[in-house]
């Protein structure tokens, strides 16, 4: 497929990359794992490699199985059938309360009957770790997560923002090789949701440790995560860095999935060497792609382009490729970008936005109910074949 | 605010003067100076004098008193099992028959719980000798019984309340299955063991059916001393006895009720 062909041109960023690396083995190895709860699979046959020290966000809608992969990997449900390999040992003969594992749990768990302090410390006071080292760790920890002048109070007398916290220092406290973190953050407000985010990276950056993180939130993901994998109905259907599962999803629920997009479905008129050619009745269009892909002619695919970029005008662009026309149906304005809602002449709405670059350019801005045409590049769409 | 409607409030009087007024003229009546039972002649305390000189009244007290320790301390055991079991176990064949039977001693006539458990008794005796006789063993067997079912109840509905998650937690930081228990349920689920025991001990201070059909000589519990002398005529002595128990079983419900009061939610 041609999304591959360009994927490979990318350059490699900065900072180390394991996973694209064939020479590095897998810290964590997930292979054919499947879980069932009686008819019903919720963990569909999913293979899947994490290096050392990533971390790595699961992101599905509700109920598509990322807890149920989480807690096979933690030891509180057994896998169906698969196996999981964690540092090289194999994890299925090996009990909740001995896995090189530890997990921040979507309902953080805090024990209510202990305080702060003794809920932190209660990983290394069953693993039999001296006092005087409890005593130091827990304070280290507890200043790690700017916690210091709680630790005598209960779970009860705490806000939701602090208990996720020290819900965070009792998982990180055992130094685990994984830390498996379920929707860590989502009981926080935004701002204190940003906030924590970064504080996670830098947790993660500084001890070392690799992360799986749950969420349901793709924005989230994006900000924390080396990479991401997307599950739909219990499958992974993508994993790639951010970056990648945004300008290179491989099919439209992803494309759907993260993110904004306008997709056009439409069949090959044309499929040469290095273009192809669609036409889409959606979008009343002919489409020009300046890559290969895989496909024969009057195959249906189709063209996802985000909102941002399109080019919007008020005239029409030169060429009769890469441009749809429609009416201004309705305009959202944010502060740095305006969300314009077009309808097309098939009746499909297409989101686009327009960057807010000059403040007097009012006059320039389309309006409401203008004829106006949007255009983009024939490297900026995504094509899908399924 | 609206206002309500007459005949509730007439319902209310009603309802609350057929409830308690018998008790509170029976409190009442143990003050009497008189040794007519239906006669006011004065304030005292007499009668709670003479209560403390009597040794069959204050035998059977302790008797109960025993009887009621004991057998709430094993039904807590017991009901507390029962309850993890069918909480904690997920789903085992029989596991609805478990539950329904669990708590059938609740609905189950007393007068069936004692003629039963009289004849389990009498039959395991011949069988091999044990229980020999009856008397203590055998009420604190038969108590143990139906309060078991109460506390089972009681814990139930606490562990099914309680977050699971907490003690995955405690798994996953390296408990031991038996620590995480010790740790974490227990600790948790610590108040409804209490309203359970303590429920479990007036139900056993109360009760007189069951107690009467598997009882032996030397073994008269307090309800049964009580209701024996009645028979050969109202005392007021009994009146200031049953004021006693009424303090103490109101206390024991009163403790229990707030401990059952969903712990704050952390
Ligand atoms: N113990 C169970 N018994 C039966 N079905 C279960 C059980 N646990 C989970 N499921 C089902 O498995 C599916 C996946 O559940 P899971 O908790 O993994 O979802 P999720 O991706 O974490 O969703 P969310 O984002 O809402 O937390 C769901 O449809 C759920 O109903
Ligand atoms: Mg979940």
């Amino acid at each position: 497929m041609g999304v591959d062909r360009i994927e490979t041109k990318q350059t490699i960023a900065t900072g180390a990359k394991p996973w694209v690396d064939q020479a590095e083995a897998p810290f964590i190895r997930i292979s054919n794992l499947t879980k069932n709860f009686g008819d019903f699979i919720a963990v569909d046959n999913v293979s899947l490699d994490i290096y050392r020290q990533e971390l790595f966000c699961l992101l599905g809608g509700s109920g598509c199985g990322k807890s149920t992969l989480l807690r096979m990997l933690a030891g509180f449900e057994t896998p169906s059938s698969g196996r999981i390999e964690i540092d090289g040992q194999d994890m299925a003969s090996i009990p909740a309360y001995e896995r090189p594992t530890n997990m921040m749990f979507q309902s953080y768990a805090l024990f209510p009957h202990m305080s702060v302090e003794k809920n932190v410390a209660y990983g290394l006071v069953r693993d039999g770790v001296a006092k005087a080292e409890i005593a130091e760790r827990v304070a280290e920890m507890l200043t790690l997560v700017q916690l210091d002048g709680f630790a005598k109070r209960k779970p009860g007398q705490l806000s939701g923002g602090q208990r996720q916290r020290v819900a965070l220092a009792r998982s990180l406290i055992k130094r685990p090789k994984l830390l498996l973190l379920d929707e860590p953050l989502g009981a926080l407000d935004k701002k204190l949701r940003e906030e924590t985010q970064f504080e996670l990276v830098n947790i993660q950056e500084s001890l070392g440790v690799t992360f799986i993180v749950v969420t349901h939130d793709q924005e989230e993901a994006m900000t924390l995560s080396s990479r991401i994998g997307v599950m739909d109905r219990g499958e992974i259907v993508q994993v790639g860095e951010p970056h990648a599962i945004y300008e290179y999803p491989q099919s439209r629920f992803v494309a759907d999935f993260i993110g904004s997009v306008n997709i056009f479905e439409g069949r090959v008129t044309e499929d040469a060497e290095n273009f192809v050619r669609l036409h889409s009745q959606e979008g009343g269009c002919d489409i020009h792609v300046a890559h290969g892909v895989s496909c024969t002619e009057n195959q249906k695919m189709w063209l996802a382009v985000r909102p941002e970029k399109f080019s919007l005008s008020k005239e029409q662009p030169a060429g009769k490729y890469n441009f749809v026309t429609g009416t201004v149906d309705e305009i959202a304005y944010l502060g740095n970008l305006s969300v314009y809602r077009i309808l097309l002449a098939s009746g499909k709405n297409v989101r686009a936005t327009r960057s807010n670059r000059d403040r007097h350019d009012a006059e320039a801005a389309p309006g409401w109910g203008d004829t106006v045409y949007l255009a983009w590049d024939d490297t900026a769409g995504v094509v899908l074949t399924q | 605010m609206k206002k309500k409607p007459w005949f509730l409030s007439i319902a209310a009087v009603l309802g609350f003067t057929f409830l308690y007024a018998p008790i509170v003229s029976l409190i009442v009546f143990s003050f009497n100076e008189s040794k007519l039972v239906t006669v006011w002649s004065g304030f005292s305390t007499k009668w709670y004098g003479k209560l403390l000189e009597d040794p069959q009244i204050l035998g059977a007290a302790w008797i109960s008193l025993k009887i009621a320790f004991v057998s709430a301390s094993l039904a807590l055991v017991f009901g507390t099992l029962a309850a993890l079991v069918l909480t904690r176990f997920g789903r085992f064949f029989g596991k609805n028959l478990l539950g329904g039977m669990v708590t059938a001693p609740l609905v189950m006539p007393e007068v069936i719980t004692g003629l039963s458990l009289l004849l389990l008794f009498v039959a395991m005796e011949s069988a091999f000798g044990w229980p020999a006789g009856r008397g203590l063993l055998t009420i604190i067997i038969a108590h143990t019984t139906f309060c078991m079912a109460y506390v089972a109840i009681v814990v139930q509905s606490r562990l099914v309340d309680m977050d699971e998650s907490l003690e995955e937690a405690a798994l996953d930081l390296g408990a031991k299955p038996a620590r995480v228990f010790f740790d974490v349920t227990l600790p948790v689920i610590a108040p409804a063991l209490i309203s359970g025991w303590l429920l479990s001990f007036t139900l056993s201070l109360d009760d007189l059916v069951i107690a009467s059909f598997v009882s032996g000589p030397g073994a008269s519990t307090l309800p049964m001393v009580i209701f024996s002398k009645v028979r050969l005529g109202v005392s007021p002595d009994i009146n200031a006895l049953a004021t006693i128990i009424i303090v103490i079983v109101a206390l024991g419900v009163a403790i229990a009720s707030t401990q059952m009061k969903p712990a704050r939610d952390s």
